[in-house]
């Protein structure tokens, strides 16, 4: 019960945040160069959330081959761009990290 | 609003959500086993992922329960994990068809670093605006796939051992990564990207993550504003040229630049 109603209270503050933009923002007219502000941001959040956990695997730069994270992130950013396909690129990568590991 | 046109509409949505399915999966199965790693009950493992959704704070506070902490650090550190949703929100709007607030309210509550990303990449071929069937479609389906995953980890429990060891963990950076690649349209994309792992690398380095997330968004796209044009007016010229080598171009200078800000 007690950690029931600890979720309620971290989903609350959670919605806030996920909310409050929306429904203030939703009739209103933005200005053009704020909307292409917000046009970087998935691009931004991408690389924001890949490049540590690509380049940072123990919380220290590691641009050597033991890294096997930034090892197979070359193969899985090739399948990407050749089949187009985040499908075959999530199995791709995930396998490539399984077998690598287990090397 | 015709129910009649919504079928189609979440169906295509789902097919949006297909990507996120197959990291949500195993990171929710990680997150699962964790869970029951740290004691936390099985029905409390799937609540938290129907309740409050959003998996580094779930990661957070399964090693905050697993360590005795207070409902008030709970809920703090929760709330500061997930500040970054503000960002996604205002990016979102105009993005969207023109939808009651009821409906905007629903749509608020699945909306994730993913969701965000894929809804934002889906947009283009809407030119009315994302419809709600898409979006309850995209949505939904994802926020299934984590509770599923969540369940199916906190069932099997410490049987698993150590979740991260098959490379569960990798599917989300693969994903994070294909997306990013298929998104090197032009130079503005390239140069916002290297900003951004710039960033988000020296926070990240220094103890604030979270933070860096943040901070490392905005600065990016206040740079990315120097190019001109719309990413969809560069992809159509792209579409005269070379399309491929310049997208290769683009991912090749991601990884070379991450490096460098790695180096400073």
């Amino acid at each position: 019960m007690r950690l029931l109603l600890i979720f309620l209270a971290m989903g609350l503050v959670t919605y806030g945040p996920r909310a409050l933009p929306l429904l203030i923002l939703a009739e209103k007219r933005l200005p053009p160069s704020l909307l292409r502000f917000f046009e970087g941001f998935p691009v931004a959040v991408l690389a924001a959330f890949a490049a540590p956990l690509i380049l940072l695997p123990e919380g220290r730069f590691d641009l050597g081959l033991g890294n096997l994270g930034l090892v197979a992130a070359v193969p899985s950013a090739l399948v990407a761009l050749r089949t187009h396909s985040l499908i075959a690129t999530v199995v791709v990568g995930s396998v490539l990290m399984m077998v690598l590991r287990a090397l | 609003m015709s129910d009649a046109g919504a079928a189609p509409g979440l169906a295509r949505g789902a097919r949006e959500a297909l990507p996120i399915v197959l990291g949500y999966v195993p990171i929710g199965f990680a997150y699962g086993v964790l869970g029951r790693t740290a004691g936390i009950p099985v029905w409390a493992i799937a609540a938290m992922s129907v309740i409050v959704y959003a998996g580094s704070a779930q990661f957070i506070a399964v090693s905050l329960l697993d360590q005795g902490a207070s409902a008030a650090a709970l809920v703090a550190t929760t709330f500061m994990v997930n500040l970054r949703h503000l960002l996604y929100s205002s990016a979102i709007v105009h993005r969207l068809a023109p939808l009651g607030r009821g409906r905007l309210a629903w749509l608020a509550a699945e909306l994730t670093d993913e969701s965000f990303v894929m809804a934002s990449r889906a947009a283009p071929r809407y030119p009315d605006g994302l419809p709600f069937a898409v979006m309850a479609g995209l949505n939904g389906t994802a926020q299934l796939s984590w509770v599923a995953g969540s369940f199916l980890g906190a069932a099997a429990g410490s049987l698993v051992g150590d979740p991260l060891r098959f490379g569960l963990d990798y599917a989300l950076v693969a994903m994070f990564l294909g997306l990013l690649a298929l998104q090197m349209h032009g130079r503005r994309e390239v140069v916002v990207a290297l900003a951004a792992a710039a960033v988000s690398l020296v926070f990240h380095r220094f103890g604030m993550a979270t933070a860096g997330v943040i901070v490392a968004t905005l600065a990016a796209s206040a740079v990315g504003l120097v190019f001109k044009g719309s990413q969809a007016d560069r992809a159509m010229e792209g579409a005269a040229g070379e399309p491929a080598a310049g997208v290769a171009a683009g991912a090749r200078g991601g990884l070379g630049a991450g490096g460098g800000g790695g180096d400073s």
